[in-house]
């Protein structure tokens, strides 16, 4: 086994061969997997994730994984990658069908788009690709130009006043794109999805060297 | 700001590629891997891919040859023929899929569009709907149940209640002709829906994705164009930039 081995981790919310295959297209040492020794040895963790937030959290309780992501993110500090879903887990609470709690690694909330009263009536999901606006330096943006765009698929954006925010988007309202808290990284957009510029990124974790 | 996006869209018979017209006669247009392949090297927004067997002949779905596909697609994949299950979408998303399209279990069953965006969130949840023009209306056509007394609008807002996350919408009367967009039927759409509408079927030239935005349409797809004419999906986005509308640059 290499000294940095990637998981991808399983809790049955689609999308997960597309991030496991970003990751073996910059070669890196990947497995998708919810065992928790497998967890334990990983260097370096992914969450992506499809769906709605509250069966994300559901699937991650019944397979017993709050509590060790718990400790090897926030504890272990280890490398952690969130991807569209598995970066609003790491909020406290959303709003998708109900409010339900997140892992709360970050002060933040998963919050509908309304455009009821606005001028403009966007259509939801906000689908496509858009630019991503940078705030603050993020190790994993490096060698992607400014403005460059990303694939997005969501409903649901994520709001903090935490100052984490390394990049937000314009749909109707400047959206957070992304963030960066110590060793967690997350990302609204979809890297796996989003060609070269989404490679970038991927590499760009498998770069980062572990604290 | 959001792009709008240019769509290949192709279908899945006997293991290869194939391009109806009006529905009926199939061409072959290539071998599904390398089509994929030649779409993520010209850095297309996203594919479409609808396997006809398993929608025909309810036959299995084909994940095999999703895998092979999708293994070569860091672009978003919709994939659509024979999902009638939640667990045909899993199988399908497992696959590597970001996306799935129904058209059948939705017209027949709209609590199935509710169950699986429950499950997989609308934006995984993409309701295709076929039309034709008779008798002077838009009816929507189904392959199993023929012309249907059903207007097209009326179901994409049925859809959208249920939690579909975008409309896919098909003009079978246009559909493999390169004449064009039916840009009435995208007319009759606009404004109305809060999802996003994929109008496809007819893009003969670059300019037909043009008068598609400026009527309505969020995104275009077509595959007549990207297989029987010299227009690559670059050219499109080039004569839409020179109309104003803006599609996603990229870095080369």
């Amino acid at each position: 086994m290499s000294n940095n081995q990637i998981v991808i981790i399983d809790y049955n919310m689609g999308n997960l061969r597309s991030v496991q295959k970003a990751f073996e297209k910059v070669e890196c040492d990947v497995v998708i997997s919810n065992n928790h020794a497998v967890i334990k040895t990983a260097d370096k963790i992914v969450l992506p994730g499809v769906g709605a937030f509250k069966d994300g959290m559901k699937n991650l309780a019944k397979l017993g994984l709050i509590d060790i992501l718990n400790k090897e993110v926030t504890e272990n500090k280890k490398p952690f990658l969130g991807v569209c879903l598995g970066m609003q887990l790491i909020a406290n609470k959303s709003y998708e069908k109900g409010e339900s709690k997140g892992l709360a690694w970050v002060d933040a909330e998963v919050v509908k788009f309304n455009f009821s009263n606005s001028d403009k009536k966007l259509k939801i999901p906000h689908v496509g690709w858009n630019n991503v606006n940078y705030k603050n330096d993020n190790k994993l943006l490096k060698d992607i130009p400014n403005n460059s765009d990303f694939y997005f698929v969501h409903s649901y954006y994520f709001k903090t006043n935490e100052d984490i925010v390394t990049s937000t988007t314009d749909y109707g309202i400047d959206f957070v794109s992304s963030i960066k808290k110590n060793n967690i990284y997350a990302f609204q957009f979809h890297p796996e999805k989003s060609q070269q510029v989404g490679l970038q990124i991927i590499e760009n974790f498998k770069n980062l060297k572990k604290n | 700001m959001l792009k709008h996006r240019v769509i290949p869209c192709v279908l899945l018979k006997d293991w290869q590629l194939a391009k109806s017209i009006g529905f009926e006669s199939f061409r072959t247009i290539g071998h599904p891997i390398s089509t994929a392949r030649i779409y993520n090297a010209r850095n297309v927004d996203e594919l479409i891919v609808l396997d006809i067997d398993a929608s025909l002949d309810e036959d299995e779905i084909n994940t095999e040859i999703i895998i092979d596909i999708a293994d070569e697609c860091f672009m978003p994949l919709t994939i659509g023929g024979g999902i009638r299950t939640i667990d045909d979408i899993y199988k399908v998303l497992n696959a590597g899929a970001d996306k799935i399209t129904i058209n059948t279990i939705a017209l027949n069953n709209l609590d199935f569009i509710k169950e699986s965006s429950d499950i997989f969130g609308s934006q995984c949840i993409v309701c295709s709907i076929d039309v034709k023009f008779v008798d002077n209306q838009y009816k929507v056509f189904n392959k199993a149940r023929g012309i249907l007394d059903i207007n097209p609008l009326e179901l994409a807002l049925d859809y959208q209640k249920y939690g579909a996350g975008e409309i896919l919408l098909t003009s079978i009367d246009y559909e493999g002709s390169g004449k064009g967009f039916d840009i009435e039927l995208i007319k009759s759409f606009k404004d109305k829906l809060e999802i996003p509408i994929i109008l496809n079927g007819g893009m003969g030239k670059p300019n037909d994705a043009v008068e598609a935005i400026k009527n309505g349409a969020d995104a275009i797809a077509a595959a007549y164009i990207f297989h029987f004419s010299q227009f690559t999906p670059d050219d499109i986005k080039e004569e839409m930039s020179k109309n104003n509308i803006i599609t996603r640059e990229i870095n080369r």
